[in-house]
């Protein structure tokens, strides 16, 4: 039992250390994406939920994506969480994250009833996208945003985590 | 105090526009509470309010739009809900709160245009001050609430989801809303009666 808690650790670990791998979508459940919120390091990890046919959405995807490079040298992680239909994730999800060329690492969440993952993602959130969590876990520092951010809010709202 | 006065002025306008652009997603309305009646253009340009229909037992209020793909999603499912509730006195109320200059398809007249296509047989008003949406505490469309009666009040009784798959109605497991309703006409508060649901964010007017 250990040994396999050990793995799927592992796994997690090299999961999340990976740097780079944006062109791939992962498609994950809802347990997988829990337990990469809830690992107790000291990496900030800025969450944004999203989805290729959301407007706003679409429109901040940038100033998250580019915390990836501006924040390199430092524990910031970005995780971008599509909730596209999995049925999407060829015709719609990968050529996005081609096109953009997203730097971050990106994962689809293959879940259908929201009432029952909502909740377990965030109680703050009522479901509305764009929907953005930072948090630190090892600061016991958590941060959410039901709306569309700027580059400077996000920047500001970060700042306040990795000082 | 001359040097402090503006700085205090700039103090306040800041923390206003930051409640403005960080407004708590958890105002409005819980289950239990009074809902207050609006007046709101409809599609056919004249205004309607909760009051106006003395019959209804109650409402299904739907925070909807145009251009929300679950709003699309879930259109077809909006025009059965009114065709099954309607006739047993709930009928469905439309609300599109987007700001059209935000979202430029949920115009007065796309509104127009769409009701006539898909042939809706019940309001679909613009909450043009987005008023009610905000005092509903609608945070995205799809978003609903459904009202009964209690003299001539109208009291929150659901809100939420319409039901557990959104991108295909033939997969649904569990039909929300309709529970609920089963609850509700049976005069019995709905077992479940909050429920959550995704949807795109409500295009609110730019500060």
């Amino acid at each position: 039992m250990n040994q396999l808690k050990f793995l799927v650790l592992a796994a997690a670990f090299l999961l999340l250390a990976l740097p780079g791998q944006a062109q791939k979508v992962d498609v994950i459940k809802l347990p997988e994406l829990q337990k990469r919120l809830s690992r107790p390091t000291d990496t900030t990890y800025v969450v944004n939920f999203w989805a290729t046919w959301c407007a706003p959405c679409v429109k901040e995807l940038p100033h998250f994506d580019q915390l990836t490079t501006t924040y390199a040298k430092q524990k910031v992680k970005v995780l971008l969480v599509s909730m596209d239909y999995a049925s999407q994730l060829d015709k719609k999800v990968k050529p996005f994250v081609q096109k953009r060329a997203l730097k971050s690492e990106v994962v689809l969440l293959n879940e259908t009833d929201p009432n029952t993952y909502l909740d377990k993602v965030d109680t703050k959130w009522t479901g509305a996208l764009p929907f953005t969590i930072i948090l630190n876990n090892a600061k016991h520092k958590r941060a959410t945003f039901e709306q569309e951010l700027s580059a400077e809010e996000l920047q500001k709202q970060l700042q306040a985590f990795v000082k | 105090m001359k040097k402090l006065l503006p700085f205090l002025a700039a103090c306040l306008v800041l923390a206003l526009s930051s409640f403005i652009v960080l407004r708590p997603a958890d105002a409005g309305y819980q289950v239990g509470d009074k809902a207050a009646d609006f007046k709101l253009r409809n599609v056919d340009g004249k205004m309607v309010s909760l009051a106006d229909n003395k019959a209804a037992k109650g409402y299904i209020v739907v925070f909807t739009c145009n251009t929300c793909p679950y709003a699309k999603a879930y259109e077809q499912r909006i025009i059965n809900l009114n065709t099954k509730y309607a006739a047993q006195g709930y009928p469905v109320v439309a609300i599109n709160p987007n700001d059209p200059a935000v979202a430029p398809g949920d115009s007065f007249a796309d509104m127009q245009k769409r009701a006539k296509d898909k042939k809706y047989a019940f309001p679909y008003l613009q909450d043009e001050t987005q008023q009610v949406a905000r005092q509903y505490g609608a945070t995205r469309t799809p978003h609903l609430y459904v009202l009964t009666r209690q003299g001539n009040d109208f009291v929150v009784s659901y809100i939420g989801a319409i039901d557990d798959n959104s991108e295909d109605a033939k997969l649904v497991k569990t039909k929300y809303l309709e529970n609920a309703m089963t609850d509700i006409i049976a005069g019995k508060p709905a077992s479940v009666n909050s429920t959550k649901a995704i949807g795109c964010t409500i295009k609110w007017k730019r500060a």
